[in-house]
């Protein structure tokens, strides 16, 4: 879905350090050292506890589709219809994105199958996060 | 302690709703603020208080109507920011900051005519975390919740198309709505897909309009040629600008916080609320609204509205004016969701319903990122 048009992230000095995970491979969350919550989007605080103690993890890749639509409607970048989706990280949060790899269809887009994370890059500086189905039953264990 | 210090004195709409081409969206907030000051026999040297929410600013506003305020109010939150100009400018009057705020509305969101566009910006939260996957504008983003509520409950497509159906006839009502023409399930399921389950007629008008109303004590109040309409319970609160980052996608906690809040406020129980306003920007909302503020229990709003409770002779008549699916959505649907709140607390609703003592209007500002509840009654205190 790497089709040139599509609106991208402009990284802050706070989220710098996810856009340079995605570009290498990885799916970059963060933990309070404090109450060990784990959390996104990205910030240098915890949202819980507002510790500043805090440290970068790196998420299995895994999870669950939570919920989307197929949109219909022409977006520079898309070809509709196509499905904005929401994800359940294994290690707990969501995160928005679009499912790759699967028919853009009600029946094919299957509320709470398993997804893993696969990563395209759009531009020599970013690259996003997209999710398919899992090659194996092992989301959310 | 209930609010009902605090009255609305002055209310009014813009002369034309629908598409009006010869108003730029500064003149529309001027055409409603010169008919709820005409509504009520007030002078712009009469007004001590300003509000309103972006595009325009307060000041914007009292240069153009010739205010000077002792008190301004530019809380924009998105469609519910006049339900907390409400309730902001209920604190005031009560405090003394000032004796006659005006809230003014107004948008072309139709013809656009100095009405920019609002760009994401790349370096927002939105900007990185959601529009790089395809979101465009509130229909596929307000809707990207509900097939998880649908799972949860076992709610269907059929039901939610039901919401848009009643509403309809509530607009069929209303010769001020923009669409009257009854319409079917049928008709509704096989309205153009937008963001599936979504289809057109499940998603809210696009149209210019506006809005004003005008608060004062309710002491002065009985001094003025309106029937006053009191301030009973007032809420407000906030989520989060991503829908993706909602903590419950069957449940907005901003609902569940205004709601609650101005219920508690009120002082008065759901079997005492007569008529009920729940911004409709789509058919999943009033559904939403019903549960959060506890008016029933979760996952049963669905069936109650396709059984016709809320439906014209129904129990807990809801969105009377036709809502934002049917009578008009500029964009910032909340003050009409107020003025048809008013109208019915006044008895000149065009559906009104007989004998209602308390209204509660219930906004929400983005896509479930803010709320804002009021409750208003017209018995004196």
């Amino acid at each position: 879905m790497a089709t040139p048009g599509r609106a991208l992230p402009q990284p802050t000095p706070e989220t710098q350090f996810f856009w340079d995970g995605t570009k290498a491979n990885q799916l970059l969350l963060q933990r309070c050292d404090e109450c060990s919550k784990v959390y996104f989007p990205p910030r240098p605080f915890c949202p819980v506890c507002a510790s500043r103690n805090v440290s970068v993890t790196k998420a299995s890749g895994k999870g669950v589709l939570y919920s989307y639509v197929i949109h219909h409607r022409p977006v520079p970048g898309f070809t509709p219809p196509y499905a904005i989706a929401v994800v359940e990280l294994a290690e707990g949060p969501r995160m928005m994105t679009n499912i790759v790899e699967c028919e853009q269809t009600p029946q094919a887009l299957v509320l709470d199958m398993p997804v893993e994370v696969v990563f395209e890059p759009q531009t020599d500086t970013i690259t996003l996060p997209f999710f398919r189905p899992a090659s194996t039953q092992s989301a959310k264990g | 302690m209930p609010h009902n210090t605090v009255a609305v004195v002055g209310a009014a709409e813009t002369t034309e709703l629908g598409v009006i081409p010869n108003l730029s969206q500064l003149g529309l907030h001027a055409d409603a603020a010169i008919n709820a000051m005409a509504d009520c026999g007030l002078k712009p040297k009469d007004i001590d208080g300003i509000a309103c929410a972006a595009n325009e600013t307060p000041v914007n506003l009292a240069h153009y109507l010739g205010i000077t305020p002792t008190w301004i109010d530019g809380t924009s939150v998105g469609g519910c920011s006049f339900m907390i100009h409400v309730r902001h400018a209920a604190a005031a009057i009560e405090s003394g900051l000032a004796k006659t705020i005006l809230i003014t509305h107004g948008e072309s969101g139709k013809s656009r005519i100095g009405n920019p566009a609002r760009a994401v910006h790349p370096q927002s939260l939105n900007g990185q975390f959601e529009q790089p996957f395809g979101p465009m504008g509130p229909p596929s983003m307000f809707t990207i919740p509900v097939l998880r509520y649908m799972k949860t409950y076992g709610v269907t497509e059929e039901q939610i198309a039901q919401v848009a159906v009643v509403q309809r006839e509530w607009a069929a009502k209303n010769p001020r709505a923009t669409f009257r023409t009854p319409i079917t399930t049928a008709d509704v399921l096989s309205s153009r897909m937008i963001a599936y389950p979504f289809r057109l007629l499940m998603c809210c008008l696009v149209t210019d309009g506006g809005g004003a109303l005008i608060l004062t004590s309710a002491e002065r109040a009985k001094d003025f040629p309106t029937k006053p309409v009191y301030i009973l319970g007032t809420g407000e609160s906030a989520e989060t600008p991503l829908v993706s980052q909602m903590e419950d996608f069957t449940s907005s906690r901003a609902f569940r916080v205004a709601g609650p809040t101005a219920f508690k406020e009120a002082g008065i129980a759901h079997k005492d609320v007569d008529h009920l306003m729940i911004y409709d920007a789509f058919a999943h909302l009033p559904i939403y609204g019903l549960e959060d503020l506890g008016f029933l229990p979760k996952g049963e709003a669905a069936a109650y509205i396709a059984g016709r409770n809320t439906a014209p002779g129904g129990p807990l008549p809801l969105n009377t004016n036709g809502g934002g699916l049917s009578y008009m959505h500029s964009g910032m649907y909340g003050m009409y969701a107020l003025q048809e709140s008013v109208r019915q607390m006044r008895g000149t609703a065009a559906a009104q319903i007989p004998d209602a003592k308390i209204s509660v209007c219930h906004g929400v500002g983005g896509m479930f990122a803010a709320s804002g509840t009021i409750i208003f009654s017209n018995q004196a205190p």
